[in-house]
């Protein structure tokens, strides 16, 4: 079925079957690779994108039922918040297969927007549902911290 | 991982006379420079249209460095990079050797060719793994560097005219200070490619290192933090069609027969193959290839396939450790010594099945040509790879082209003997006559379900103490099944003892006068096993280490001091124990409901201690608050990088320690996601703390040794809190009990 996609601020046209999942879409069809599969049942969070600002696990939603919405991915996210974890990820490597990454730092990003200055259980929140398997959670972790209060300065 | 590796058992001799003889007659990498293939000197991009830029030009200064005319230096990087960081370690080694400035350095993932880029450790045979990619490129890419910055220093000298003993190189700058020039390595690397390379470099002093031991930032961070960098998942070939494929629920069990009808029912499923090792499901796209999978009818004959349960197999394996008699080490008299003492204490410890679970499943992505295999993966051992692929296909080898991609994690799991997954692609590729480019994605539950695993393991430890607590005698002995046996690398199974089952026990570091260690080789379990980050020395630093933690409690004695006293040879091993215990603070009061353990370890040529702090409740739930790590891993080459590895092998070990396991009902896993394998996350990870000893040893490994300490530095946590001791692993809920 055709569905009309807002993928980073560009509309995409594709014809997919009604539920074929939003992450399966944006790599197959809309070419955009950087939301990684995991687990298809989301539990790593590897495929986390935001919808509307609020992040999403993209490996259990058709795509059709984004149709409407903004999605936005690790190419195409550049909110102040998420310029300030990209900065921070890179000062303090924090990516070691770095296969996780794109979800972590998009689940990490909507937590900034959402709060600016957020605690270490804040963090566990909002960071639990993203596995990472290399444990760069220390550095993750730092990381927000670093962040935050680079958008806070 | 492995020893040498001898190429007659592997699937079908691969290399040429010619070209194992140039394998045998290296003696490091100053012989190669400059004898690489003119191709190699040809600019690497296209020419484009007339009014394009100029594209930069490379200039090959041997099979190891690139320099462009836009002043970049690319390095060659034979490994493959699953996270540990070689796609720094090795440019750093280079830019030191050059005098480059961090900033123009590129990594670039070698081509497979064993002939230039094998591992030395393991003979013509290019692969990644046993924490030996810093080590066994060290001095080949010192080499390679200082050969190559000889060439730009004659090239320089040659345009202006100067002798080149006067010339200065420093921050990718080469200069003449008398006559004023100046000349970037772009502007001289065609130049220098025609120099002819110092038969013996001079490499620097260590003390004038200016780069190694320093902090840099990682070459793949960038691509790693904005979705660019492409893992097997992201490539895409025109054409291409996804594979999924449907493998038997039971290790050993094969197709008695399937119907595709469902399957091709699917809108966008084209084909449907039975492969040996189960059916494949093709189509245009993943999730079409996976309904048609999951609407597949199989019937498996499971007459050969492992139908135990995990239990079963336990109980076995405790009455086969009660005969382990394969000698992997015998001093004194240890039955003499029991016989005798005072007081002997014996202990049992099983070790489960694991999963290596790495984030990004088993992939890979193959296209057939006339005469060419081509496959981009993870490429972990590339040439063992590039042999299967050729005997599948009736090409040569060097037909079998592959492209080492990034790996979302391996922990071993990318290096199996028979190339499992790389084999199902090729397989799958040649069934349908290579009319397509095949991509096979494993799901999760593939991955979980039908992959390798950490051997299970059973272990019977007995110590001997006299009156005045000093131990006498040790036996260990173990059940386990050999990761060689039955594989391409049986050939390294030495008097029937596979290095992999003992390492971590037969090598125990302490004085200790009756000391044996007994293997029983456990066959016939139709569970396939692999190494396992840090392999062996998973369970065998695990058990030794908690057993000698409460042979010390026993004896009376603190077992940092206990340790101490049997380490005084053993400078390197005294050394992490001690810093890792002092930058702890072992010994202060630590108040009610809370623990602290040590343990220290060697593997692969790197000694690690660390020390766990845990606070337990009164219900028995405890939390790990802080791990202290010492390292000593000879020259720091990037300290972050070594840090970043030290706290991923204590959360890797952790996760494993807490709730790791892969269980068997009737033979089938049932662990087959992260629903009910729960890897550890974040809200879990203790702080960690990581402290590196100043060496001037040549440089080995970190991407295992962190991993075997945590185990055992935990349960010795959890027993100074409550006295009591894990046996079993994982921890789970034993305390809570
Ligand atoms: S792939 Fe979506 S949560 Fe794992
Ligand atoms: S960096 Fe490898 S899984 Fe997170």
């Amino acid at each position: 079925m055709a569905i009309e996609l807002n993928v980073n601020g560009k509309v995409h046209s594709v014809d997919v079957p009604n539920d074929k999942p939003l992450l399966w879409v944006l790599r197959e069809d809309v070419g955009l690779t950087g939301t990684k599969f995991g687990c298809g049942i989301a539990q790593c969070g590897a495929c986390t994108v935001h919808l509307d600002g609020q992040p999403m696990r993209s490996c259990i939603m058709p795509a059709s039922a984004a149709a409407g919405m903004k999605i936005t991915t690790v190419e195409g996210v550049e909110s102040p918040a998420a310029m300030a974890i990209r900065t921070a990820w890179r000062e303090l490597d924090v990516v070691q297969c770095g296969y996780c990454q794109s979800g972590q730092m998009m689940s990490a990003t909507a937590l900034l927007e959402s709060n600016t200055s957020p605690t270490d259980d804040d963090i566990d929140n909002a960071m639990r549902g993203n596995l990472c398997r290399c444990a760069t959670y220390q550095r993750i972790r730092a990381a927000i911290h670093r962040a935050a209060d680079e958008l806070e300065a | 991982m492995l020893g040498k590796i001898d190429t007659r058992h592997l699937v079908r001799p691969a290399l040429s006379r010619r070209s194992f003889l140039t394998v045998v007659g290296l003696s490091g990498a100053g012989f190669m420079i400059g004898c690489s293939d003119s191709s190699d000197t040809e600019p690497l991009a296209e020419t484009g249209p007339a009014d394009a830029p100029q594209p930069a030009t490379q200039s090959a200064m041997g099979p190891f460095v690139r320099i462009g005319s836009d002043n970049t230096v690319t390095v060659l990087i034979k490994h493959l990079d699953k996270g540990q960081g070689v796609t720094t370690g090795l440019p750093t080694i280079v830019a030191e050797e050059l005098d480059a400035d961090w900033s123009q350095m590129r990594a670039e993932f070698a081509p497979a060719d064993p002939t230039r880029y094998n591992n030395l450790f393991f003979g013509p045979f290019q692969a990644t793994g046993g924490s030996t990619s810093i080590a066994n490129s060290w001095t080949q890419l010192r080499q390679a560097a200082a050969g190559a910055r000889s060439m730009l220093v004659d090239a320089a000298a040659a345009r202006w005219q100067v002798p080149a003993a006067d010339i200065v190189v420093a921050k990718g700058v080469v200069s003449h200070a008398a006559s004023g020039n100046e000349a970037s390595f772009g502007e001289l690397a065609s130049a220098a490619a025609d120099m002819t390379p110092p038969a013996e470099p001079a490499l620097k002093d260590p003390k004038d290192f200016t780069l190694i031991g320093t902090h840099v930032s990682r070459l793949d961070s960038n691509a790693k933090t904005d979705g660019s960098a492409i893992y097997t998942l992201d490539v895409t070939r025109p054409g291409m069609l996804t594979a999924v494929v449907q493998h038997p629920p039971k290790f050993g069990a094969t197709v008695a027969s399937f119907d595709p009808t469902a399957a091709l029912d699917v809108p966008g499923v084209s084909e449907v193959v039975e492969i040996p090792r189960g059916v494949a499901v093709l189509a245009d796209s993943f999730w079409s290839a996976k309904k048609g999978r999951d609407a597949l009818e199989v019937v498996w004959a499971e007459a050969d396939a492992e139908q135990r349960d995990s239990s079963e197999l336990l109980d076995e394996y405790k009455a086969l450790a009660e005969q382990a008699s394969l000698p992997a080490r015998s001093d004194g008299d240890v039955s003499a010594a029991l016989a005798s003492a005072d007081n002997v204490v014996r202990r049992e410890y099983a070790v489960p099945f694991l999963a290596h679970a790495t984030m990004e499943p088993m992939d890979c992505v193959v296209e057939l040509r006339e005469d060419v295999c081509e496959i981009w993966t993870g490429a972990q051992l590339q040439t063992g790879d590039q042999m299967v692929a050729a005997h599948i296909t009736g090409l040569q080898p060097e037909q079998v082209i592959i492209n080492t991609e990034f790996a979302g994690g391996s922990f071993g799991r990318r290096a199996v003997p028979g190339s499992d997954y790389v084999a199902e692609a090729v397989t799958i590729a040649k069934a349908i006559d290579g009319r397509a480019p095949v991509k096979l994605i494993w799901t999760r539950e593939d991955d979980m379900a039908s992959g390798f695993y950490r051997p299970m393991s059973y272990h019977i430890m007995e110590g001997a103490l006299d009156s005045d607590g000093n131990i006498g005698a040790w036996r260990h002995r173990l059940a386990v099944q050999s990761i060689l046996a039955g594989t391409a690398f049986e050939g390294m199974i030495q008097d029937g003892i596979d290095s992999a089952s003992v390492e971590g026990s037969r090598g125990l570091p302490y004085a200790i006068p009756n000391l044996q260690v007994d293997l029983y080789d456990v066959a016939d379990v139709g569970v396939p096993v692999l190494w396992w980050r840090s392999v062996g020395h998973t369970q065998n630093g695990y058990v030794t280490e908690a057993f000698i933690d409460e042979l010390a409690v026993q004896a009376g004695k603190d077992p940092y001091e206990l340790r101490r006293e049997l380490l005084k040879d053993h400078p390197r091993h005294l050394g992490v124990l001690e810093l890792a215990a002092e930058k702890a603070g072992w010994g202060e009061d630590l108040g009610p409901g809370r623990g602290r353990g040590i343990a220290m370890h060697e593997s692969f040529g790197s000694f690690v201690a660390e020390v766990v702090d845990v606070t337990v409740n009164e219900g028995g739930e405890f939390s790990v608050d802080r791990v202290v790590c010492a390292v000593d891993c000879g020259i720091a080459i990037n300290p972050d990088v070594i840090r970043a590895q030290m706290e991923g092998g204590i959360g890797y070990g952790l996760s494993a320690a807490l709730r790791e396991e892969v269980t068997l009902a009737g033979g089938e896993v049932q662990q087959r996601n992260f629903d009910r394998y729960r890897p550890l996350r974040i809200d879990e990870m203790p702080d960690i703390d990581v402290h590196i000893v100043p060496s001037a040893e040549a440089p080995t490994g970190v991407g295992e040794p962190g991993v075997p300490p945590l185990a055992p530095a935990l349960v010795n946590a959890l027993a100074d809190a409550t006295g009591r001791r894990i046996y079993r692993m994982p921890i789970g809920d034993q305390l809570e009990a």
